[in-house]
């Protein structure tokens, strides 16, 4: 579904990411994970066009530098770390902005759009929130309303940038089951995550980079280990495993 | 199930509010009643009713009179329908500029001369008017206005593209700044040179409407309209803007060519704007917020109700212009300030969206 052939970003010369191949089935969810400044973000956005960058990247087969910005926003949905949400907007308003790739430059929604958005608000469970401004929503429901928004973009591949932060551990825990349950509906998901242990728990794979490459690729079980959490994260942690899992806990040095 | 519920619905209830039923009529009403008392009101009185049955008796293939005498039908249809007409584009513009800038720059204290338009054209107008332009029948001051403010914002974009403005609006406001500051030192300095002209200079930077003719209709108004038309078209693309410039690109908008596009027709509607009627501030800040505080931020409802009001603002700022002290006039800036300002803090002060 995501093939990366040695995709590289840099700022003024500067390289972000460096030489990264790999790819993602479809159903796939990804993690990257790593330092910061490893490069994690900057890779997720070349993914979907939003830097400019080296190398090919290929979405549904597609090669992306072939495509226009339209084209790849129908490929692949994007959720920023901190997005934007206009408060005096409608939860409805708000999700039917995602059809913005549907829908004619200077057009407005049709009845087609105002339905997927609307399938998109009650896979979310937030169809009853639908007049209410995002002003009013609590975390939990606003990030719910900004994954809706991306689904009613209908793409096959969601692509999330931190997509816990700034929610509480049940928080977190519900929007994570929540992404996971989307991929039964052949969603295919790469996300970068700061949570090692919810990252372990959530992700098929494990990419770990730093200053820029992958440096390790594979299961929780393979990746999260206390060798490489020590050379590239500089941490002193123990990992416990046990039948529930992985657990990375961190370790007064 | 879930999905089978929405397709045996016959309408799904998510939608876009775009301008409310109601808002639309008041706004309406608005325009209609301002045109009607720039129409009627001045030193010889007209009634609606008599302004009504003129302006059918204009049309062609009606057999009516106009109960109106010639000198009443002269005043109203030469003097005070240009300059009600050129209030109403100038305002309306003004507004729906305003409101695409705030929109692009994601800024509440955008206006239209954000960018440089205002000295631009007030150095335009200043070289016009200090080269012996000003009185006559000259149209050469408006022109120059126009260049000079087109010019401006072209500088400030090619300025703020070199300086990094692909990837935020912020060094665009900064070039903006640095070219109008630059421009009014240009300005200062040539008024200087030809104190003679200050007082010319003067009048026209208070801006206002009291030489308006059907010329000054005709000359502005094609661009006015066509720039309306293009920022209309975009509300829904300056709501997806609202979201930043990373999500807008997400969603499959050109981020860059959008924000050129809009301020390019932003910035050529004022400018004919001013060029006709001098620098009026104010109503490109205060229409689209008292909109946005009374019906809705979506631009969907902003961009169009920003034109309508802007314009029955200006036609009544500029009765207010003509009335007080009349026969004397006031220049149409005090009044869009003296009366904005205080309507405006009161919105500010009643409305329940500000938290």
């Amino acid at each position: 579904m995501i093939e990366l052939h040695d995709l590289s970003v840099s700022f003024d010369g500067v390289y972000a990411v460096r030489g990264v191949s790999t790819s993602v089935e479809k159903g796939e969810w990804v993690v990257l994970i790593g330092p910061n400044g490893a490069g994690k973000t900057s890779a997720l956005r070349a993914l979907c066009g939003l830097l400019p960058f080296e190398g090919r990247v290929l979405l549904d087969g597609r090669d992306t530098s072939t495509l226009g910005r339209r084209d790849v926003a129908r490929l692949a949905a994007f959720v920023p770390q901190s997005p934007e949400t206009p408060s005096e907007l409608t939860v409805g308003e708000y999700v039917l902005l995602g059809r913005t790739p549907h829908i004619g430059y200077l057009a407005t929604e049709g009845r087609a759009d105002r339905i997927a958005a609307e399938r998109a608000l009650e896979r979310l469970e937030l169809v009853e929130f639908s007049e209410r401004p995002l002003g009013s929503l609590s975390g939990g429901e606003l990030q719910r309303a900004v994954i809706a928004r991306a689904l009613a973009q209908e793409s096959q591949i969601l692509l999330l940038d931190e997509p816990t932060t700034s929610l509480d551990l049940g928080r977190q825990q519900q929007a994570l089951e929540l992404i996971d349950s989307l991929r039964a509906d052949g969603l295919t998901v790469v996300s970068t995550m700061h949570d090692l242990t919810l990252a372990g728990q959530y992700a098929n794979r494990l990419l770990l980079l730093d200053r820029g490459s992958i440096v390790a690729d594979g299961v929780a079980g393979d990746v999260l280990s206390e060798s490489n959490l020590a050379s590239y994260y500089g941490a002193q942690v123990r990992i416990v495993r046990d039948e529930d899992g992985i657990f990375v806990l961190p370790l007064r040095q | 199930m879930a999905v089978d519920s929405v397709r045996t619905r016959t309408e799904p209830r998510v939608r876009a509010r775009g301008v409310p039923r109601m808002w639309q009529l008041c706004a309406g009403a608005f325009l209609v009643a301002a045109l009607l008392v720039g129409l009627g009101i001045g030193p010889v009185g007209i009634g609606a009713l008599g302004i009504a049955e003129s302006a059918v008796s204009h049309l062609p293939f009606v057999d009516l009179h106009s109960p109106l005498s010639s000198v009443q039908e002269a005043i109203l249809w030469q003097l005070r329908a240009p300059r009600v007409v050129l209030a109403g584009l100038v305002g309306g513009m003004l507004a729906i500029a305003g409101s695409a800038y705030q929109g692009v720059f994601r800024n509440p204290l955008a206006d239209p001369y954000l960018l440089g338009v205002a000295a631009g054209a007030g150095l335009g107008a200043t070289i016009a008017i200090a080269m012996g332009f000003a009185g006559g029948s000259g149209q050469i001051v408006p022109v120059a206005a126009f260049v000079g403010a087109t010019l401006a914002v072209a500088c400030a974009y090619v300025l703020g593209r070199s300086a990094g403005a692909a990837r935020s609006t912020g060094a665009l406001v900064l070039a903006g700044v640095t070219v109008a500051a630059f421009m009014t030192a240009l300005q200062t300095f040539v008024q200087q040179q030809r104190s003679d002209t200050l007082r010319d200079v003067y009048a026209w930077l208070l801006g206002g409407f009291a030489t308006a003719g059907w010329r000054d209709v005709v000359v502005a108004a094609p661009y006015i309209v066509v720039s309306s038309v293009i920022l209309l078209l975009h509300r829904r693309v300056l709501d997806v803007l609202s979201l930043g410039d990373d999500e807008a690109a997400s969603l499959g908008i050109e981020v860059r060519r959008t924000r050129l596009l809009l301020v390019a027709a932003a910035t050529l509607g004022t400018a004919a704007a001013v060029s006709v009627s001098g620098l009026i501030g104010f109503v490109g800040i205060i229409v689209p917020h008292t909109v946005r505080l009374l019906v809705s931020t979506s631009y969907r409802a902003v961009v169009p109700l920003s034109l309508v009001v802007g314009a029955g603002f200006l036609v009544f700022a500029d009765v207010l212009a003509r009335s007080v002290l009349s026969p004397a006039e006031l220049p149409i800036g005090v009044v869009t300030a003296f009366f904005g300002a205080p309507f405006f803090a009161i919105v500010l002060r009643t409305s329940r969206s500000i938290r």
